[in-house]
């Protein structure tokens, strides 16, 4: 059986997941480093969960609004993410590119329940 | 809770600037209102001089309009005299009545123009020259009139005639003391400057005393000058322009503690506090160590302290600045800074050519740049004046700093340091495809006055940073004077905290702190947890300083040194195994094959420090990739000694007189492993033909007859810098510990992400040679140091092929 390919988000959509949404565990909040991120494999490609210092979880499509780099290598710093390919920063909350860089990388929805991170896709 | 109360007196530069510095790092904190006695928001006051020629227009130079203060939260009175400070029921009222409580006032009243105590000075038609009525006043009387005399020969008298003169005019400035600009200029650089001058119509009268303003018979409006020796000249516009006082009327009348000497002004201290602790005062009005700045640089240096401690942070202090001028008449180019009185201990170094019209001094004192007078060619202006700032010492350059920067082999600018003269399509920023047209616009349309701010919005020199010196020459000749190039010595780390790389490096060694937190807790970072620029130079400094008590913190590395391999575009990953010295065996090789045939790695290449580089492997493969290579990591993602390239050496070489292939394999096996503040790249010749290029190295090691030339600080890249010769030395393993002593050296006192070429340059190859050769013990400490940081440092390829770290590697799936 072959892979379904699903194509990235076009540009300026900013809400990621498909129609038929759900909550998926994804990992232990152990398992993501504090001030760093993990990349999940999911059918939409690759979402960057990030932890932040105070243990707050998001999650973005793991792609920069700038050229594509991935956002789960970055340096995260408060609720930012310094890209590792040209240094923009993406909000790790709403997506948006610090000005006055603009763009966004996909969000999609995250909690934290009893020390495990849900993704809804 | 209640908002605390911030009454701004004086809508100008200063005060404005202060509010704007202010709303950056505490945007909630106080209600603020503005008193400004002009009808119009803040304006650039330093360009009203080309609206006076006609260059410009007011629009133009306009900073702030209204919208700014509506936006944020600004109660603006205009056209509002502040009389009166009730310092006891803590209220400002101004002329018509209008009145604010506040809990905390800003003084910010400027100057005034200085008018001399002649007859007839009252006249109609003599104005001074200090805001947009003047110049509004000038314009019209230009269109009506037909004779001008400017007294006073400054700078902004100069500037007053050259806009006349171009307005039709026929102008005659006099002056009082024997050459034109005295205060900036020497005398030779006066003489052409007054020359130039005089071919664009000005006429000038030196040495020459006004005594009265004469009237017309029966009018109230000026007819003319008469001078202290009897003669009269003929006006119909009479521009005083003999300088600047403080305007400190309003503090006085409230009991405020004012210069009583010389000029006055309202005396404040390092943090801009006057007498009274909930009045703070900044820019022309005030007194400072018993200095008072008529120029724009200074003020935002106050602004931005005295930011800082309204917003309650108590960080920073003002200490006084070091200015310079420049004079803004378009055709002449003239700089000034410093001292170049010159005087006993100091030499002065001249170029002057007559025909050409160029006339550079620079006065130097114990190797460093103490003042300077540039006139016809100010290209390198800015430089000098950062030299100067910078204290740096100029003896490794002395003999082609006339020449300026180009001269120093900046290939980054390809000759094209003339800002003002290139056309706006012209690229400035090769990096990231910026021309100058838009930098252009990007300054005047969101009022961008440094560096960082340019960067921030346009990207230009924000990435390999060549360009910097044309960036910040075309926002010099783009906001004119308003531009202060940074002292390098006194710039913060980051937007994170107020503290310099140096202090914070201080702190750590003197506090004996461990950890990131334990930094940014005891110096205050300004954010939680800092940001991508500060806190891989903390780690840094942390482990360089406290090496086996500091703990790494691997989220505070850029990915390369967290995956131990070069994040490439596509989000792969490249691999270049260590080969020592760049010898390899049949072994080695067949691994690598083998590798590349497994894991379906794209591109093979070799690099140009003598290894090869696996490109395109998949981040998750990396572990097995290093598991079968059996090859200890190349370090080529770290800021850390990547090669030693070699040449064949004294084995096989006809010519080779030293064996430089086992020197490097020795460099590279005892010094590999160890962090750095930047990349370090060394080699090693056999031979004086140095095949091993090692003249461009951090290190380059050449063998002679007798023994080993060691050169250090050299580049290859960006900005090529040839390798200086540190010293010759007999032995192999002489050439390790001098190794070794210099690269702990650079360990230990260079910025994070300075390469040797850039600490060298500032610390002094005198200094290293100092430290590094001339003291032996010295030496050999510096290289214990060194030693005792690796010890037990491990190879990480051969960690995490044994399954360290693994979560960086692994995905989740969702």
């Amino acid at each position: 059986m072959s892979a379904v390919v699903i194509p990235p988000l076009p540009p300026g959509r900013c809400e990621g997941g498909g129609n038929t949404m759900e909550w998926k565990r994804v990992s232990s909040l152990e398992e993501i480093p504090r001030l760093g991120a993990r990349v999940a494999k999911s059918r939409h490609g690759d979402i960057a969960v990030f932890r932040t210092a105070a243990d707050e979880v998001f999650a973005l499509l793991d792609r920069c609004p700038h050229q594509g780099g991935p956002l789960s290598q970055g340096i995260v710093f408060g609720r930012q993410v310094a890209c590792p390919l040209h240094n923009w920063s993406i909000g790790l909350a709403d997506g948006q590119a610090v000005a006055p860089d603009a763009g966004c990388a996909a969000r999609f929805a995250v909690k934290l329940e009893d020390g495990f991170v849900y993704l809804k896709l | 809770m209640k908002k605390m109360k911030l009454v701004l007196v004086g809508n100008g530069m200063a005060g404005v600037r202060t509010l704007e510095e202010l709303l950056k790092i505490a945007p909630d904190l106080y209600d603020i209102a503005v008193f400004g006695a002009e009808p119009h928001p803040n304006y650039n006051r330093i360009l009203l001089s080309p609206v006076l020629a006609g260059e410009m227009t007011l629009q133009d130079i306009m900073l702030n309009d209204a919208s700014w203060y509506a936006n944020n939260g600004i109660r603006l009175h205009l056209d509002k005299k502040v009389v009166r400070i009730d310092r006891r029921t803590r209220q400002v009222v101004a002329e018509d009545g209008t009145a604010e409580d506040y809990d905390r006032l800003l003084l910010a009243t400027g100057s005034n123009p200085f008018m001399l105590p002649i007859p007839g000075a009252d006249l109609e038609g003599v104005i001074t020259y200090r805001d947009i009525h003047d110049t509004n006043a000038m314009i019209e009387a230009a269109s009506k009139h037909k004779h001008a005399v400017v007294i006073g020969g400054g700078l902004l008298g100069l500037e007053a005639a050259n806009g006349l003169k171009l307005r039709g005019m026929n102008v005659t400035v006099v002056h009082l003391m024997e050459w034109l600009m005295e205060r900036q200029l020497d005398r030779t650089a006066a003489g052409m400057l007054q020359k130039s001058l005089e071919a664009k119509g000005l006429q000038f009268l030196l040495q020459t005393q006004t005594a009265e303003i004469v009237a017309h018979p029966g009018e109230g409006r000026v007819k003319g000058v008469r001078f202290k020796d009897g003669s009269e000249l003929a006006a119909d516009l009479v521009v005083m322009a003999v300088g600047i006082r403080p305007n400190e009327e309003l503090a006085k009348s409230a009991g405020l503690h004012c210069h009583a000497g010389r000029g006055g002004g309202i005396v404040v201290n390092d943090t801009l506090q006057t007498y009274d602790p909930r009045i703070y005062a900044v820019g022309e009005c005030v007194s400072h160590r018993g200095a008072a700045y008529g120029l724009v640089a200074p003020l935002f240096d106050m602004a931005k302290v005295c930011a800082n401690h309204l917003a309650r942070l108590g960080i920073g202090r003002y200490e006084g600045s070091v200015v310079f001028t420049k004079l803004k008449v378009t055709g002449v180019d003239l700089f000034s800074a410093g001292d170049f009185h010159g005087g006993e201990g100091t030499e002065d170094i001249v170029l002057h050519d007559p025909v050409g019209g160029v006339y550079k001094r620079l006065v130097i004192k114990d190797e460093k740049i103490v003042g300077g007078v540039l006139y016809g060619d100010t290209v390198d202006g800015n430089w000098y004046f950062q030299l100067l700032r910078d204290r740096k010492s100029i003896a490794e350059i002395r003999d082609h700093l006339m020449f300026g920067q180009s001269g120093l082999g900046n290939t980054g600018h390809q000759g094209q340091s003339k800002a003002a003269g290139m056309a706006d399509d012209m690229e400035v920023c090769g990096c990231n495809g910026v021309c100058k047209g838009v930098i252009v616009k990007a300054i005047k349309e969101k009022g961008l006055f440094s560096l960082e701010e340019v960067r921030k919005h346009t990207k230009a020199s924000s990435s390999c940073g060549s360009c910097t010196g044309l960036v910040e020459q075309i926002l010099a000749s783009t906001v004119g004077g308003a531009y202060a190039p940074q002292a390098a010595l006194t710039k913060p780390m980051c937007g994170c905290t107020e503290h310099t790389h140096e202090e914070v490096r201080r702190v750590i060694r003197e506090e004996h702190l461990l950890a990131i937190p334990e930094v940014m807790h005891f110096m205050e970072w300004r954010t939680p947890d800092g940001c991508s620029s500060c806190r891989p130079a903390l780690n840094y400094y942390l482990l360089s300083t406290w090496p086996h008590e500091a703990k790494d913190d691997p989220q505070s590395r850029f990915i390369n040194e967290r995956a131990h391999a070069n994040i490439q575009k596509d989000g792969t990953y490249s691999v270049v195994p260590r080969m020592f010295g760049g010898v390899t065996d049949a072994s080695q090789l067949r691994r690598i094959a083998d590798v590349v045939d497994k894991y379906n790695i794209p591109t093979v290449k070799v690099t140009g420090g003598q290894r090869i580089d696996l490109l395109g492997v998949n981040k998750q493969d990396l572990p097995a990739v290093w598991a079968d290579l059996a090859m200890p990591s190349g370090h080529a993602y770290a800021k850390a000694l990547r090669t030693v390239k070699t040449c064949v050496g004294s084995e096989w070489c006809r010519f080779g007189v030293q064996d430089s292939t086992q020197m490097g394999i020795d460099l590279e096996k005892t010094f590999w492993k160890i962090s750095t503040p930047h990349k370090v790249k060394m080699a090693v010749s056999g031979c004086p033909r140095n095949c091993a290029e090692s003249g461009i190295k951090d290190v380059g090691v050449i063998g002679v007859d007798s023994g080993w030339e060691i050169y250090v600080a050299g580049n290859g890249g960006i900005k090529t810098e040839v390798a200086q010769f540190l010293c010759k030395v007999k032995t192999p393993e002489e050439v390790i510990e001098y190794t070794g002593a210099f690269i702990q050296l650079y360990r230990e006192q260079a910025r994070y992400l300075d390469r040797t070429v850039h600490w060298v340059q500032r610390a002094g190859l005198q200094y290293v040679k100092q430290r590094v050769v001339e003291d032996a013990e010295n030496r050999k400490a510096l290289h214990e140091r060194l030693m005792y940081a690796l010890q037990g440092e491990k190879d990480p390829w051969a960690e995490r092929a044994r399954g360290a770290a693994r979560h960086e590697f692994e995905a989740l799936t969702a």
